[in-house]
């Protein structure tokens, strides 16, 4: 179910939250209509936090998630991280990094086995990235660009990437990833697919601008349409119609 | 020639994403838009306006270029098409690539300009858009037509004005104005009561004739302007102009009696002199001595005088008996001003014409017409001791220092045999303007001859040969005759049709 969402007129949702199986994060706004969005949608299966890095809204950008680990920068105070590891579940490992490209979100794509990574991180970051979120690491770029974190979203399903990446380099991004990939846009056009959009494996949050087109090629190449109604409509189908003649 | 199957089209190494909007693959481009969607999406233009106005004057046939020009253009011209660009705003933010007209009926009051354009979208997409626009034609009368529909062509007048008696001097300016092309933007020149009056329409043109007349004749000049309109919010004021100008009232060959303090002034000459010529200044001449001076316009309107003789006046009359001055002879003193080496100081002995044979004594008096005169010759003078003068500087002289006879110039004959003898011509502003101010054609023809007998004087004026002369046999002619050379003389320009001959 991809589900359309404004952060306080802002479509960048991916900018202001960050998405993973096993919890969410969700920026401090002025109001709660963002978090309540988010709350409905997840509350019953995964905790979703308020969370604050450095004292910035961005945390989308600054920090790289999956259901095993978080990686935060070095700008996050002790209070935040100690509130992070809090409110998270006891089996996620939360790392800070000393990193020069501090806004992790856009030098970071992953999924929970693969990561594709900035070609100039540094050696120590990788490590640590490698061992806390439990994943392999490639250097990579997407469509020449080096921000793989901007311009990649990926889940354990499927994955969207910029608009311009050629045929070839999704072929060899997919082969990397084991998922397929799809070129493609969010927020009526926008290119920066990851700062649009959020995904997990059964949920997708893009910006309100997001056009039905645009709906539609994140639904079919994350593969979240097929989650309980298509479970209704092919495996238990038979059984309903038979219980109910 | 190879053909190509949709499918090698679509097998393109280019990524094909989903139109955002429509869901038609395309390519990726910097809006993700298909060209349909980005069209009915953004409108490059947007801020052009697809209907304008034109004003056409219908009296002159010229389209107002704003603010304040009207041009002439033709239907489907260059002009006209970059007269409605410029009409258009918010051309500036698309690129204009073609522009031409649209076939419109000419009696349909509207031209309608086809426009392509290119205008950069969301972030670098460059869209091409053709479309119309349509011109509105209103009528609208330019000022030019306004003020000739109300009769009121000029803004700025310049009265020229001599207050003496004879014309002499409009003459010679007539002859310095066609020297210098003065008269170029005049709107008008009508003879008046002792004047000419020349109409501008603008102040600056009236302004360049006085400045003119400034440097050729010595004038007084007044300034004023009356309030035609005005408009109080704009702070627009309508004026018309108007300059009056005075020439001194002094001609060639005029006796003038100077005041006592102008003679000082001028290197005590004496205070009865000749007018001997009137350019930018008043050259005065002194007989008795041959002093010379000049008097500045400023000078003469800070200490005015007006003639006690006028060319009118002069009375013939025939040397007896000449005796040039010697040099010991000659008076000078300390503080003199300049002695005229061109003339020559004589006494003479002179009988009138008229009492030439009667028993009578000849009148002894000086001249500075030595170097022409010999006994038998005719010389035009005043008789000052018969003349009645109405002069206050003249009261306050001694009567012994004026002369009883003042003579002036030789008199070389009949002005007939002159003036057949005369194969050259002036050229003239306007004919009937010369009907309106020649009262007598006297003053015309000694205009004529001062011109032949004095070379400075003619020396700023064009002078033509005239073809239409009969030629004179030389030896008629009196050789004494003053006379001006061929080289003096330019060659009309003559342009002629020859007649065709009928069919």
């Amino acid at each position: 179910m991809a589900v359309r969402v404004q952060f306080e007129n802002n479509n960048e949702v991916g900018v202001f939250s960050k998405l993973t199986n096993a919890y969410c994060l969700v920026a401090i706004g002025g109001s709660e209509n963002f978090y309540s969005v988010f709350e409905a949608e997840l509350a019953e299966t995964i905790p979703v936090v308020h969370v604050s890095i450095g004292g910035c809204r961005i945390i989308g950008r600054m920090s790289v998630a999956n259901k095993n680990g978080l990686l935060v920068p070095s700008s996050t105070t002790d209070t935040e991280l100690q509130h992070i590891r809090n409110s998270l579940p006891d089996n996620v490992k939360v790392q800070r990094v000393e990193e020069r490209l501090s806004a992790l979100g856009n030098v970071i794509a992953c999924n929970d086995y693969v990561a594709l990574v900035h070609p100039d991180l540094d050696r120590d970051t990788e490590e640590i990235l490698a061992d806390t979120l439990n994943v392999e690491v490639f250097r990579q770029t997407v469509a020449g660009n080096v921000l793989v974190g901007s311009y990649a979203a990926l889940s354990n399903r499927g994955g969207l990437v910029h608009p311009k990446t050629t045929i070839q380099d999704q072929d060899e991004l997919s082969s990397l990833l084991q998922v397929p990939l799809v070129a493609g846009t969010v927020n009526r056009g926008s290119e920066v697919v990851a700062a649009g959009m959020v995904v997990n494996d059964w949920c997708a949050f893009c910006g309100l601008d997001t056009t039905s087109t645009e709906i539609s090629v994140i639904e079919s190449v994350f593969k979240i349409n097929d989650g309980k109604p298509t479970a209704i409509n092919s495996t238990m189908r038979a059984s309903l119609i038979d219980s109910m003649s | 020639m190879e053909y190509i199957t949709p499918e090698n089209i679509l097998d393109t190494s280019s990524t094909r994403i989903l139109c955002c909007q429509c869901a038609v693959p395309i390519e990726a481009n910097p809006s993700n838009m298909c060209v349909a969607c980005l069209r009915a999406h953004v409108d490059i233009t947007d801020g052009i306006p697809k209907q304008a106005t034109l004003f056409f004057c219908r009296g002159c046939e010229r389209y107002l270029q704003p603010p304040a020009e009207w041009i002439v253009c033709a239907l489907e011209s260059r002009e006209l098409l970059a007269l409605c660009l410029k009409r258009l705003k918010g051309l500036n933010r698309v690129k204009l690539i073609d522009a031409g007209f649209a076939w419109t009926e000419p009696h349909s009051k509207r031209i309608k300009v086809k426009l392509t354009v290119q205008g950069e979208v969301m972030g670098g997409a460059v869209l091409q858009q053709t479309f119309i626009v349509e011109f509105n034609i209103q009528h609208q009368m330019c000022d030019a037509c306004h003020r000739s529909e109300a009769q009121d062509y000029w803004r700025a007048l310049v009265q020229v004005r001599q207050r003496a008696n004879n014309r002499k001097t409009f003459y010679y300016l007539e002859q310095l104005i066609l020297k210098h092309k003065a008269h170029e933007n005049t709107l008008g020149i009508k003879p008046n009561h002792d004047g000419l009056d020349f109409f501008y329409v603008s102040e600056n043109h009236a302004r360049k004739m006085v400045d003119f007349l400034h440097s050729v004749l010595p004038i007084k000049c007044q300034h004023s302007k009356k309030l035609i309109s005005h408009d109080i919010h704009s702070n627009i004021y309508n004026y018309k102009f108007t300059f009056s100008i005075e020439i001194v009232p002094l001609s060639k060959d005029s006796v003038v009696c100077l005041p006592k303090k102008l003679t000082h002034q001028l290197g005590s000459i004496s205070p009865i002199c000749l007018v001997h010529r009137v350019t930018s200044t008043i050259h005065l001449i002194d007989p008795n001595t041959g002093q010379v001076c000049d008097v500045s316009s400023t000078n003469y309107w800070r200490n005015p005088f007006t003639p006690i003789c006028n060319p009118k006046q002069l009375v013939e009359y025939i040397v007896m008996d000449i005796d040039i001055l010697k040099d010991n002879e000659k008076k000078s003193f300390p503080g003199q001003g300049m002695v005229s080496n061109k003339h020559v100081v004589a006494d003479v002995w002179v009988v009138k014409a008229s009492e030439l044979g009667l028993d009578v004594s000849p009148v002894h008096t000086r001249t500075h017409l030595g170097h022409i005169l010999k006994p038998g010759d005719t010389v035009l003078g005043y008789n000052l001791s018969d003349s009645n003068v109405n002069d206050t500087n003249l009261d306050k002289l001694d009567s012994s220092v004026v002369p009883d006879v003042f003579l002036v110039k030789k008199y070389y004959g009949e002005k007939a045999a002159r003036r057949r003898a005369r194969n050259w011509k002036l050229k003239h502003m306007a004919e009937e303007l010369h009907e309106g101010l020649s009262s007598t054609n006297d003053d015309y023809n000694e205009f004529l001859d001062d011109l032949e007998e004095d070379p400075a004087f003619r020396q700023n004026i064009n002078i033509f040969k005239d073809a239409n002369k009969v030629p004179v046999d030389t030896d008629e002619i009196d050789p004494t005759l003053p006379r001006i050379t061929l080289a003096e003389m330019l060659d009309d320009l003559n342009i002629e049709d020859v007649e065709m001959s009928e069919v």
